[in-house]
């Protein structure tokens, strides 16, 4: 079948009555939930997964879709009221988008936020539906060896690329690996880090895990550190653009979706990178940039887009690898599991018809989400407003919740509470949460692939670099981990350059 | 001794370094633990892996230490609702993680119902409302909410403990 056709009847499951309004359900849950100060995409759709676990797979899926684009947009709306993001990849659209509310201009920040993410959500997933089919051709090509190259990549890219200490990402990474150990070993079946606990025996749910790191151990980050004066939040009526806005929008949403999507796509992704390039990008291009600084309404338009458009594309790797990218990806994937649904090449063979309603409910969500933030953002403005006490605690209280109804267990909440205090640890020194997700959900795919592997070569560890894709992969892997040292070097050995930067101003911020 | 004691001082980074190293020791004991006969079509075994993630996280606990006595530190985050100009308010938190230590320890034996509300209650409380009345309804309301919620909306049903029959 081709993509279209497929796409087609994705659409023709998606907009039954009642799928269509899980849709709906989805996209205001994920917007209401994002809107919410702390809480970003990830944690969005982490504590909303039990909602869906009543649902037959298609259905929650196609809610998933909502709640992710609504997350996203929810996060979004609080950047730009609140200038406090809540999430790296939304930290660039805050600098010109808070300026501009505090111009008088929010509506028209929140306007080109939501058109420009539709643009570039509708774009980006029009891609993902070309793409995805078109690497899973080339991924059906790989063997062992790739996978356990690639999947080696993407967490030593986002451990040693992103966030600002690499020893730090990788110690996160170390405890992620460790706590994904915690099980039976699905060769031998060993108990591996049970302690004699039979509740551990089927390892750690990857939902209590992520709802702990995220959630609880936000909670109480922010309890122990809460601000205790009021914030001021910026009123807002319905959003709405002028012809002028319009004209200065609609290239950098254009050139934002460009930055985002490929990025998105690669293992070492996300939207950090992206979003700050278009904000580069429209600053250089700009005929107004006097205002830059001031709030330009393109600072909003190009990054916003970005975003999106780098949202649509993680789910290119996620969906045809099995290769989730960033957080958010992460819990999905975890979601796709727990429904006994293995993502990767495989997927669009065995569930064909749930990836194209998935991916026709991606375009859905997406105008829905046009259509119904435009109208409501006065009401979510006001969600700002809840009362903290109330905030935190009704996020530990459906923390609680979603944890435990995965299993009705008790023993998972002593889990959530142990976790959430080393979540909370983290967010004390400043390790990054993404590696230690990625680790727990990647780390044993990796050993499987590892064991797979070195099974077909019987032991011979040159089977590893039987593949040419794994040894070019193995190459990117050194480039990454040398680059610093090469840095380094560089720097050492043309010292006449120094006088131009600032001595210690970039080599030092990566040498710890 | 003056000079160490000062150089210890605002180091708790170093209560990291020890417990990644710990985490490491834990994995690699753990793994050596394992009896496994050399198997062909397994080379690997289920040891390799937990022996390199401990060999990182040794690793790590190691190079941190070097780190934090050099002066290295990691960056606490910031948020909307943190103020991070003050320390750790502990009069917060220990209410906080004891009226989730009760949901635990109630909750199959007297109920979702009862021990959602004192989760909730407590952890308002705890977080500086003073509006106990108007908190206690809404903690009520909102556990009764989730608990049939859930049974009717999603099929789950939360244990009802105490209030058995009556709910």
């Amino acid at each position: 079948m081709d993509v279209w056709s497929s796409l087609m009847d994705g659409f023709a499951t998606a907009l039954t009555p009642m799928n269509f309004l899980y849709a709906v359900i989805g996209v205001i849950l994920g917007t209401a939930v994002g809107v919410l100060p702390g809480l970003g995409p990830a944690m969005t759709v982490a504590l909303l997964l039990p909602v869906t676990y009543a649902l037959e797979p298609t259905s929650a899926f196609i809610m998933f879709a909502g709640i992710y684009y609504g997350g996203m947009y929810g996060g979004s709306t609080t950047s730009i009221l609140l200038n406090t993001p809540g999430e790296s990849s939304s930290v660039v659209t805050a600098i010109e988008g808070n300026k501009m509310a505090k111009a008088g201009r929010a509506a028209q920040a929140l306007a080109t936020a939501a058109i420009g993410s539709f643009v570039a959500g509708t774009i980006g997933t029009a891609l993902l539906a070309v793409c995805a089919p078109i690497v899973v051709k080339f991924a059906v090509s790989l063997g062992a060896p790739s996978y356990f190259a690639i999947m080696v990549l993407a967490l030593l890219a986002v451990t040693a690329v992103l966030g600002s200490s690499r020893l730090r990402g990788f110690a996160s990474l170390g405890l992620g690996l460790a706590i994904g150990l915690v099980g039976m070993d699905s060769v031998t079946g060993q108990r591996r880090l049970t302690f004699g606990q039979p509740l551990l025996a089927d390892g750690l749910d990857i939902v209590v895990v992520a709802v702990a790191i995220f959630a609880v151990g936000e909670a109480l980050w922010v309890a122990a550190h809460l601000r205790r004066t009021p914030m001021h939040i910026i009123p807002v009526g319905q959003p709405w653009m002028g012809k002028k806005d319009w004209q200065r929008s609609w290239k950098p949403w254009l050139r934002g979706t460009v930055f985002g999507f490929p990025f998105g796509a690669l293992p070492a992704g996300g939207a950090e990178i992206p979003t700050f390039l278009s904000y580069v990008t429209e600053k250089r291009l700009t005929k107004h940039p006097e205002e830059f600084g001031k709030g330009a309404i393109e600072g909003v338009a190009g990054p916003e887009a970005a975003n999106n458009a780098a949202a649509a594309g993680t789910l290119t790797p996620m969906l045809a690898l099995g290769l989730p990218t960033n957080a958010t990806a992460a819990v999905m994937l975890a979601a796709f599991t727990s429904y006994g649904i293995q993502p990767g090449p495989q997927l669009f063979a065995s569930e064909g018809p749930l990836v194209w309603a998935l991916i026709a409910s991606l375009f859905i969500g997406n105008l829905l989400l046009l259509l119904i933030n435009l109208p409501l953002a006065p009401l979510w403005a006001k969600l700002l407003q809840l009362p903290r006490p109330y905030l935190y605690a009704g996020i530990l209280f459906f923390a609680t919740l979603g944890a435990y109804s995965v299993n009705l267990q008790a023993f998972d909440l002593v889990i959530l509470l142990v976790l959430g205090a080393l979540g909370f640890m983290m967010r004390r020194f400043g390790l990054p949460v993404l590696p230690l997700i990625l680790g727990v959900i990647l780390g044993p795919r990796i050993e499987g692939q590892l064991r797979k592997t070195l099974q077909l070569s019987a032991g011979d560890p040159a089977g590893l670099f039987s593949e040419p894709i794994a040894v070019g992969i193995y190459v990117i892997i050194g480039l990454i981990l040398l680059w610093p040292f090469a840095y380094k070097l560089f720097r050492r050995t043309r010292p006449a350059r120094t006088p131009l930067v600032p001595a210690n101003s970039g080599a030092a911020d990566y040498s710890d | 001794m003056t000079s160490q004691t000062t150089g210890l001082k605002g180091r708790s980074e170093l209560g990291v370094a020890l417990l990644l190293g710990a985490a490491g020791v834990m994995v690699f004991l753990d793994a050596n633990g394992l009896v496994t006969p050399y198997s062909k079509s397994d080379p690997v075994g289920p040891k390799t892996v937990p022996f390199i993630v401990a060999g990182l996280l040794v690793v790590c606990a190691v190079l941190l230490a070097i780190n934090v006595l050099r002066g290295g530190k990691g960056e606490a985050e910031g948020g909307e609702d943190v103020d991070l100009t003050h320390p750790a308010d502990w009069k917060t938190i220990l209410p906080l993680a004891g009226a989730f230590v009760a949901n635990i320890l109630l909750i199959d034996w007297a109920g979702w119902v009862i021990s959602g509300t004192v989760l909730f209650w407590g952890s308002v409380l705890a977080l500086g409302s003073r509006r106990y009345i108007r908190d206690g309804l809404i903690s009520v309301a909102l556990s009764l909410l989730t608990f049939y919620g859930f049974y009717l909306g999603l099929g789950i049903a939360l244990p009802a403990g105490l209030l058995e029959g009556i709910l």
